[in-house]
């Protein structure tokens, strides 16, 4: 779950990051009010999105007046921003926050990420910052140092120290810098981040650091730990469908194409969703329906899967193991006659009472296309769409 | 023989009062399993299925002897478990839990490296659908009948996606010794490179299919074990050809964030060792078919 900027800063300066005094504002004239709060001369703007790259998109901007300040917010409420990160949709621009401008010597960058190699969290800094990590590590791979923390001891002064040599830093940023490391540390362990990123972390002109930017990540499956931050969730940014799904317990991904997918396991959902492709098709989304799943819940995938427009023809694809096909059949049965079905419809069922299962569907009566193979589903998901009819 | 499980392996059941741990154990005792005790905090002294059950793991490995232990615990007490069992002494665990917490599994891995290799628990799973050794017993959630006895080894991420497999081969004649399920989650107790060297070992394994995904390094060391020292045949599927960048495929392990986690870099790197890669996942068993008949033919 990814949180706000100012969020994550807020976070941040809770654990003893230093981070710029800013405010937030929920109106052009709110961010007009924060920048003579502030005080000062020159204000930055910036939209809040669940997004990096927000920089280039046109969604932060350097103010000198508190008319600027207003006018250039006034710009971004409502709008939808796109960036690099995001898809062609972009995403909503509804809070702005607005911060004192920095006096910036140097831009260093500071990444928190869990390592699947070492399976422990890694820290990755680089005396070159401001830009995507990823560019960063295709540029200027050399810059990069990693460090590995043990978890039954936490991060060690030393390394900490080491990190801060490595990346150039003398006299009292040094100990700044150990202060910073340890505070992004104990953020990410007591509050089970998955990602905390401070790019770019400054050298302002008096030679002190401050976290100018921040990004923080959370996983989902410890959210039941942390209240405040599962409150922090901000649904505006999230894609409505699969937003939906996930409320309904069903893993969902919209995608591009046009044969929706219902499937239980994520490797069987995957795997047929190559199959599509392999067979001349494209799938429109990815869905999980998880173990033993009811009627009910079968019909709720068929909702889900049919809020994408693009949806042509809707492939079940069911290996049954805690999963019966019986009441995956019942539920295809429901659901056609419930939501009032008229898209072709290709059930393929393996497993425990599948002979039960393919005689519901067969005594139906509906119109539904059986399959015996992942193989010939896909096939006959692509044949039926009605694309393929007029080709 | 097998690996990690045959009908002399004394079984137990962590969690084994609840709704579906009771379901599974009896699943597991009518496929022949040697289901020996189970253990619920509490509930220590009751039995259920004839089994007497126990408060702690150490009371029930003491009075039973019980040397793997399959887990039924939601996420919050799951890490938890493990432990109890590791310091119990088990020496097969087997978790299925789906959710949780990545920091808690990072926690149980140091933890599992206090012990010495000879006492160290192997942990396989989360969020995985167990082991079977077909005819000779299971831990886990799978449906035993798909399964036919035989000498392929399978491993892979995906529960579903495995049972697609053993059906396809049983479909085309071909048994398999022991199917294991390493899960979806980013942080796993064995990976898929601790599983092949078992099966490089196991006499009663002729060749493995290695069902892999996207996201994460295991294939990648998967296919160094493989070109250093697989004398068997290995054949694989990667599944997520069109699985989009960044997006979480339904297992939390299941995302592409960095170089060579996508399906087509991982199956350049599986083809590059001499591993043969079904062209498609309806064709994991025609492909293990063609390689064991060339093994044949050697």
């Amino acid at each position: 779950m990814d949180i706000h900027e100012y969020q994550a800063k807020e976070i941040l300066a809770g654990f003893g990051v230093p981070v710029p005094r800013g405010g937030l504002a929920y109106s052009p004239e709110q961010a007009g009010y924060r920048a003579r709060e502030l005080g000062g001369q020159a204000w930055v703007v910036k939209a809040q999105i669940h997004s990096g790259g927000r920089g280039a998109a046109g969604g932060v901007k350097l103010c000198k007046s508190e008319d600027e300040v207003r006018t250039y917010a006034g710009t971004l409420f409502g709008k939808n921003l796109v960036t690099k990160q995001t898809d062609a949709a972009g995403k909503g621009v509804y809070r702005v926050w607005v911060e004192g401008a920095s006096d910036i010597r140097q831009e260093l960058y500071l990444g928190f990420v869990m390592d699947r190699t070492s399976e422990r969290i890694m820290i990755v800094a680089s005396a070159h910052g401001g830009m995507e990590i990823e560019d960063l590590a295709q540029g200027d791979p050399d810059s990069l140092r990693r460090m590995v923390v043990d978890p039954a001891v936490g991060l060690a002064d030393y390394q900490a120290r080491e990190l801060a040599f490595a990346l150039g830093l003398t006299g009292g940023q040094v100990a700044q810098m150990v202060t910073v490391l340890h505070a992004c540390y104990r953020a990410y362990r007591d509050l089970d981040a998955m990602m905390v990123e401070i790019n770019p972390l400054v050298i302002t002109g008096t030679g002190d650091l401050v976290a100018l930017d921040a990004k923080m990540s959370f996983d989902t499956n410890a959210l039941y730990k942390h209240p405040q931050i599962a409150a922090l969730r901000d649904p505006s940014q999230e894609d409505p469908r699969e937003a939906t799904a996930a409320d309904n317990g069903l893993a969902y991904v919209g995608l591009d194409g046009d044969i929706g997918c219902i499937i239980n396991g994520a490797g069987l959902a995957m795997a047929t969703m190559d199959m599509i492709k392999l067979s001349g098709g494209e799938p429109a989304n990815f869905l999980d329906i998880g173990g033993g799943a009811s009627p009910e819940r079968v019909c709720q995938a068929f909702r889900t899967v049919l809020t994408d427009k693009n949806v042509s023809v809707i492939l079940v694809n069911i290996f049954a193991g805690i999963n019966r096909c019986d009441w995956i059949a019942n539920g295809v049965v429901q659901a056609y006659r419930e939501v009032g079905l008229t898209l072709p419809v290709v059930v393929r069922l393996a497993g425990t009472n599948v002979k039960e299962g393919q005689e519901i569907i067969r005594n139906s009566g509906l119109p539904i296309l059986a399959a015996d193979t992942l193989a010939e589903a896909a096939q006959a998901a692509v044949a039926a769409r009605p694309t393929a009819a007029a080709a | 023989m097998s690996i990690l499980i045959n009908e002399t392996t004394k079984v137990l059941v962590q969690g084994i009062s609840g709704r579906i741990g009771q379901f599974h154990t009896q699943e597991m005792i009518e496929a022949g399993t040697n289901v020996v005790a189970g253990v619920t905090p509490g509930k220590g002294g009751t039995t259920v299925l004839g089994r007497p059950v126990f408060n702690t793991v150490r009371e029930a490995v003491q009075a039973t002897g019980a040397e793997a232990s399959l887990l039924f615990v939601p996420p919050p007490f799951a890490a938890d478990a493990m432990m109890e069992a590791a310091d119990a002494g088990i020496r097969t665990a087997v978790s299925v839990t789906d959710g949780i917490p990545s920091q808690d599994m990072i926690r149980v891995k140091r933890f599992l490296r206090r012990y010495a290799r000879d006492r160290k628990m192997r942990l396989i799973g989360p969020n995985c659908a167990g082991i079977i050794s077909p005819g000779k017993g299971f831990m886990g959630i799978m449906p035993p009948h798909i399964y036919m006895p035989g000498r392929v080894g399978i491993v892979g991420r995906s529960g579903t996606l495995g049972y697609e497999a053993a059906s396809q081969m049983k479909e085309l004649g071909i048994g398999v010794s022991t199917s294991v399920g390493i899960g979806g989650d980013p942080i796993n107790g064995s990976s898929f490179r601790d599983i092949l060297e078992l099966f490089e070992a196991d006499p009663d394994t002729d060749a493995v299919m290695m069902i892999g995904e996207i996201g994460g390094p295991q294939e990648a060391e998967a296919a160094a074990y493989v070109r250093d020292h697989m004398t068997k045949p290995v054949v694989a599927y990667v599944a997520g050809l069109s699985a989009p960048k960044g997006r979480k495929m339904g297992h939390a392990g299941a995302i592409i964030s960095a170089f060579g986690e996508s399906a087509q870099e991982k199956v350049e790197m599986l083809s590059a060792v001499g591993i043969t890669v079904a062209p498609n996942p309806s064709a994991m068993g025609a492909t293990m078919a063609a390689v064991l008949a060339r093994k044949l033919a050697a």
